[in-house]
């Protein structure tokens, strides 16, 4: 098939612009995914696309415009960069402007070769493994449901500044829940990945098949504040919604949870009680990710004219104080304050912590084991109030072990006051956030004892 | 000035032949049915910080995809590349998804029997937001945005509005062409002020729901943006001073700007058939109101009368023809309080034994496969029901409830918890100012058994939202919500500042 290379395609448009500056990429994306219900695949797909963006830089004498126009698959160039240059016309001078990125970060990538690709070659040893789990699941009289997702995205990055970088991202989920026949007793295992060579089914089976196996006792329990230990995924869901509400213009301007009474940000206030360290870091084993930003449309959090900085390690939280913020260039100049930009990976670590879940629910004299989190939104931003529910698998802990499953709950916490009553953070691990892998699957987190979860009220639900 | 049919530049894209090339090698390859799509999607974004434009974003997506049913599996497959050669490779790729998924097949797909169409459908709007210049449109949401931010008290603005505009071409191997078009707009304007000395702050949106119009729903004048953006800051200064809740049981009357999103929630996707069949239960979920219960299940009181559909004019959810080229329609939800249908696609439709689909597949985009998705599922008003005022005068005690905000529901959907824009105290059957920190949270069929009145048709709106979430991979999709405003009893509020623990 003869068509344009993405590398072709974005010198194309550099060269085709007449704009004060200019940033165009490609992001060339493959997907192949498996979905099944009781025991049989349901719905598959490979799909391929591939995403040219093209933002124009316009001094229209008063600052510094920008416009942003994306089109799928190889479109003109010419009209492509011709209608981002007259949407920056018409923009008006951007409050975020500043010099474009020239300095090219470290891990530029090789800007010559061919994007990487997935396909659904990629279940080739999963799927018969899989099947092999539901046989299983069949002859014991349980069901399983569940979800695996790979992705491999090449994005290509050029900009009127000089800059090349390119960046494979592979991205990859399995979600295995196993439920009785009647669905009154559902549990969950979950695994990010970046090749599936790391995923064991009969692993994930395994943790399905012991929780379900807990659920056979039924205990009901009121609403109420319980001593409660969050399984990383838990933890991972909390910590993010933490980490996405980290914009440091909304604490500057006293409109988030970070934002101090009396001016400024809570920055170098304690947040944890525990040495809690929460960083992102790009090239953090198995989380990997891009080195540099990739901006397609401005925000309190990101800039289109901070495409191609680097994104270093960064620590957010460090021995349990608040470090550092999410600061494009332009507020951190503002403000004269460092530019943080933001990683797509979380990590929350507690120093020399050795304890295991299983650690945890060991040393538990009565409290409540979670699985996931799920529907979580946010109630309250002033504290970060966020409400969900508990999901597929609350565990009533007595003297250390596992005696029963416990109705869900609706739950009200906020991240944020958490961290400061976290009473103990075991090991940290890989570990997949359930509500939120859809848009983030990197993160690695300990579990955690909090000694009163506020369950708010009970949910019937399965 | 609604268009008659589909824009010429989607019509002069080789769908013929890319129908004709696809079809005819998925039935060369033994499929039994055989579907091809092509889209075209236009959005954009408009985002302004304190009246001052933040990011324009432009975006188009146009693909292909192939799905068949090969020996009773799916198989499916997506591209890019707008050629008959593209399209063969697309049938051959779905039809090898299908062999490989087939060894881990039990259940044999079938497909409700549809009636071929052909034909082109245009939503109803007057001014297609892509044909107005980016300049005229940031102009008018900056002018309005400085007008919230010089009011006294504001301290910011954000504001916003999302355009996209949909092209669908639909072939089968049942002889369905069909052709659409539909346009939705969502502006949004939202004011906060900031306590310094306390680090106080708080915000008032407006309540003007996305819909499926053009341009014109900020310029025509049927709806009166001037109205609202005027009161907005009013009504935050009276918010920020108002006394914090009393938590416990109240009586409730519930706007349609908030009711529709409880509608979404607790009716909406508790009755999509795939999730109640556990299609979604290791995602979205699956629902109280199980199959079992069809003809039977206690819903609500008797008051209770919901219907979906697929047809009302600028409804979000409202099409000419589905995913499955099934025509649009209109049926009963929940008649006099119980439970009498789903939402179904062609395959769900077979396994719930009805005859045919009510149309309700839809893929958000040209990658993804269609599943069951949301109709607009509206609340129907009484005919003789009172107006708003007349409901407010029947509550001696309770709370009136304005406008969305946080919203979660459980995976069975059972227990919620919604907040709102704002909440008025109820005294003698009037309104005695506004109560902060409010949230209300119940159980489906207790909350719907608790409506006691339901308001008449001069309270219906229609509400909605661009976003809905469903499906692995994930798929977002819009749908409307009509409903009148109603009475509840005794709905257990929450003090969102002592559930916080303070
Ligand atoms: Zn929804």
């Amino acid at each position: 098939m003869s068509r344009l290379s993405a590398q072709e395609l974005v010198e194309q448009a550099l060269a085709a612009s007449t704009a004060d500056g200019c940033v165009a990429y490609v992001v060339e994306s493959t997907e192949a995914n498996l979905r099944w219900a009781s025991n049989s695949l349901t719905t598959n797909g490979a799909m391929r696309s591939r995403q040219v963006v093209v933002v124009s830089f316009v001094d229209g004498g008063a600052g510094m415009a920008t416009g942003t126009v994306a089109r799928t698959g190889t479109p003109d160039v010419a009209e492509l960069v011709a209608a981002s240059e007259q949407a920056a016309r018409d923009a008006g001078p951007a409050e975020d402007a500043v010099p474009l990125v020239s300095e090219a970060p470290a891990g530029a990538g090789d800007w010559d070769a061919d994007p990487a690709e997935t396909s659904i070659e990629v279940f080739t040893e999963f799927a018969p493994a899989l099947g092999e789990a539901f046989g299983a699941a069949r002859s014991r009289g349980d069901l399983l449901f569940g979800y695996a997702e790979h992705s491999l995205t090449t994005t290509y990055v050029g900009t009127s500044t000089g800059l090349r970088l390119r960046h494979d991202q592979p991205t990859g989920r399995v979600e295995l829940n196993g439920k009785s026949t009647d669905f009154s007793r559902s549990v969950w295992a979950g695994v990010g990945t970046r090749d599936f060579r790391d995923v064991s089914v009969p692993d994930l089976a395994a943790d399905v098949e012991r929780k379900l196996g807990w659920a056979q006792r039924r205990v009901d329990l009121p609403a109420g504040r319980y001593e409660t230990v969050l399984p990383p995924s838990a933890v991972s869901d909390l910590m993010l919604y933490a980490y996405w509400t980290m914009e440091a213009r909304d604490a500057d301007e006293g409109r988030n949870v970070f934002a101090r009474a009396g001016g400024g940000n809570r920055i170098g206030d304690r947040l944890a009680q525990l040495p809690l360290t929460l960083r992102s870091d790009p090239h953090a084993p198995g989380l990997e990710a891009a080195p540099f930003q990739v901006v397609s449309a401005s925000s309190g959090s990101a800039s289109v004219f901070d495409n191609g900085m680097a994104t270093p390690a960064v620590d957010w939280i460090r021995d349990g104080v608040l470090t550092n913020l999410v600061r494009p260039r332009a507020w951190a100049l503002k403000t004269t304050a460092p530019a943080v930009a933001a990683v797509d990976n979380l990590v929350l670590e507690a120093p020399e912590a050795t304890a295991s879940l299983d650690d945890m629910v060991g040393a538990t004299d009565r409290g409540l084991l979670l699985t996931t989190l799920w529907y979580i939104r946010e109630v309250d931003p002033q504290t970060l109030l966020l409400t969900g529910l508990t999901r597929d698998g609350v565990f009533l802990v007595e003297g250390g072990e596992v005696t029963g499953a416990v109705n869900n709950f609706r739950w009200n916490e906020s991240p944020v006051d958490l961290l400061g009553r976290i009473s103990e953070a075991g090991r940290t691990e890989r570990t997949l956030p359930r509500e939120w892998n859809d848009w983030f699957t990197r993160a690695a987190m300990p579990p955690v004892r909090v000694p009163d979860f506020n369950m708010s009220s009970v949910s019937p639900a399965s | 000035m609604q268009p008659r049919d589909v824009d010429e530049s989607f019509l002069a894209l080789p769908l013929s032949a890319l129908a004709e090339a696809a079809l005819t090698r998925a039935v060369d390859l033994g499929c039994e049915h055989a579907d091809l799509r092509v889209e075209r999607i236009r959005t954009q974004s408009l985002n302004l910080r304190d009246a001052r434009l933040e990011s324009l974003a432009d975006g188009e997506d146009l693909g292909l995809a192939v799905r068949v049913v090969h020996e009773g599996t799916w198989g499916f497959a997506a591209g890019v590349v707008l050629t008959a050669a593209e399209a063969v490779r697309l049938a051959e790729q779905a039809v090898a998804v299908a062999q490989v998924s087939a060894a881990l097949v039990t259940d044999r797909v079938e497909l409700a029997p549809e009636p071929p169409h052909e034909g082109a459908w245009v939503s109803s709007y007057d001014v297609d937001p892509f044909e107005v210049p980016d300049a005229d449109k940031t102009a008018l949401l900056t002018e309005w945005s400085e007008r919230l931010l010089a009011a006294d008290g504001v301290e910011h603005v954000t504001s916003g509005c999302m355009h996209v505009k949909e092209q669908k071409f639909y072939a089968d191997t049942s002889g369905t062409r069909t052709r659409q078009q539909r346009v939705r707009i969502a502006p949004e304007f939202t004011a906060l002020t900031v306590d310094r000395a306390t680090g106080a702050f708080e915000s008032m949106r407006t309540i003007a729901p996305p819909v499926g119009r053009g341009w014109e729903y900020l310029t025509d004048g049927r709806y009166d943006w001037a109205a609202e953006l005027a009161e907005i800051p009013g009504l935050l200064r009276e918010k920020t001073k108002a006394p914090s809740v009393e938590p416990g049981r109240h009586d409730l009357v519930v706007d349609p700007s908030n009711l529709w999103l409880t509608i979404h929630e607790s009716v909406g996707h508790a009755t999509e058939l795939d999730r109640a069949l556990g299609y979604e239960a290791a995602y979205a979920g699956t629902s109280f109101a199980t199959p079992d219960g069809l003809g039977s299940l206690r819903y609500g009181s008797e008051l209770m009368h919901v219907t979906g559909d697929r047809t009302a004019e600028h409804g979000l959810s409202t099409i000419g023809w589905d995913d499955e080229g099934v025509e649009a329609q209109r049926w009963d939800i929940v008649r006099d309080g119980v439970l009498v249908g789903y939402q179904v696609d062609r395959n769900t439709a077979r396994m719930g034994g009805m005859d045919r689909s009510n149309g309700c597949a839809f893929a958000d985009s040209p990658r993804h496969v269609p599943v069951q998705r949301m109709a607009n599922v509206s609340l129907q008003p009484a005919d003789d029901g009172p107006d708003l005022d007349g409901l407010i005068g029947g509550v001696e005690r309770g709370i009136y409830v304005v406008g969305d905000k946080s919203w979660s529901i459980d995976m069975q959907r059972y227990n919620f918890q919604f907040t709102g824009q704002r909440f008025y105290r109820i005294e003698g059957g009037r309104l005695a100012g506004q109560l902060r920190d409010v949230a209300y949270q119940a159980t489906t069929t207790d909350f719907w058994g608790s409506m006691r009145a339901v308001g008449g048709p001069s309270t219906y709106r229609l509400g909605g939202a661009f976003n809905c979430g469903k499906a692995q991979p994930g798929q977002v999709a819009p749908v409307s919500h009509g409903c009148p405003a109603a009475l509840f009893e005794g709905v257990t509020i929450l003090n969102t500042v002592q559930e916080g623990g303070r």
